[in-house]
């Protein structure tokens, strides 16, 4: 009998960003503590939301590297 | 965590899987118009019963869902985990996918086929083939050493070869003292790549292909799977151990 495949979903935190970095990466600290690098999303470049260091921000982590992920938006 | 088996454990499992082979066996010289899927399923359990085993799937439990037959029976467009009905009737030009397991002496077998109904089309001839072509395939590069990768790869290989879909919502998965253990055995992916394979492991190996897409859906039932554009669909199994020379093909009479 076969098994249902899992669903991968991406897993979602808030933190702050720390440092800009070049290609829209920004370091962002998460509220547990953990240190990520995240790009800032399609949305957010398309609709010219900029994010400098001290933001709140929202990001998904890739499941498959959780020290990578994407920054989904800007909650102040 | 993948549980490796002993070898007098694998034995233990080979009994079983060869139970499962021969309930496989006699539901095959069964299958013929007229039959409905609720008699292949009564006999599936009768005949487990009275070798000294119980039905695997009767009562099992996914994502909250009981099993409420011993067999799967899937006929057509069915790909998987179709439910035995007094009401499905068997015709010529069908072809049927066989899902089966047991639990004997605390070990789980498992595995499938899929049987034609009469005289069937060229295209149901083929995918049937290509399947069983394609699970051989996987089989055979279930060896220590080699990865779970490699075995997915070649069979997704073999069946777009022959322009048949993998389908990618179900897959196979590790066996032993449940039904469903780790590792995740997908029938598509890349060589060389996820976890490496050991002796003392134990798969099961079941590719589903789609005449038409890979797209699946679950019907109203919460169990049968079918081909979201109604294209054939064909199943077969074997539960298979890895040993030191290779794949120890459990299921195989």
């Amino acid at each position: 009998m076969s098994m249902p495949m899992p669903k991968i979903e991406a897993i979602s935190a808030s933190g702050t960003v720390q440092e800009s970095l070049p290609n829209a990466t920004f370091r962002v600290a998460l509220d547990n503590g953990h240190k990520v690098l995240a790009h800032a999303s399609g949305a957010l470049r398309m609709h010219y939301i900029k994010i400098i260091p001290g933001d709140k921000v929202m990001v998904e982590l890739s499941p498959f590297d959780l020290s990578r992920g994407q920054i989904t938006t800007r909650t102040k | 965590m993948i549980k490796l088996k002993a070898p007098e454990e694998i034995e233990i499992m080979r009994a079983a899987s060869i139970i499962v082979a021969e309930v496989l066996a006699e539901l095959k010289g069964m299958v013929r118009p007229g039959i409905t899927t609720d008699d292949l399923d009564r006999v599936a359990e009768d005949l487990t019963r009275k070798k000294g085993a119980v039905p695997a799937f009767k009562g099992y439990e996914v994502a909250n869902r009981v099993f409420p037959a011993s067999l799967c029976a899937s006929i057509n467009d069915e790909v998987v985990h179709g439910i035995p009905s007094v009401s499905r009737v068997l015709r010529e030009g069908d072809i049927i996918g066989l899902d089966f397991g047991v639990r004997y002496r605390g070990f789980y077998g498992d595995a499938a086929v899929t049987v034609a109904v009469g005289a069937v089309s060229a295209e149901a001839t083929e995918l049937m083939q290509t399947t069983r072509e394609a699970l051989e395939a996987g089989i055979e590069e279930a060896r220590p050493g080699r990865r779970i990768g490699d075995v997915s790869a070649a069979i997704q290989a073999h069946a777009e070869r022959r322009n048949f879909a993998v389908v990618r919502d179900f897959v196979g998965h590790g066996i032993g003292r449940r039904l469903h253990e780790e590792p995740q055995v997908p029938n598509f992916g890349q060589a060389d790549r996820g976890i490496r394979l050991r002796k003392g492991m134990v798969l099961a190996i079941e590719p589903m292909l789609n005449a038409g897409g890979p797209e699946v859906h679950v019907k109203d039932d919460g169990w049968t799977a079918v081909t979201s554009d109604g294209s054939l669909s064909a199943h077969f199994e074997h539960s298979v151990a890895i040993v030191e020379n290779g794949p120890y093909v459990l299921s195989l009479l």
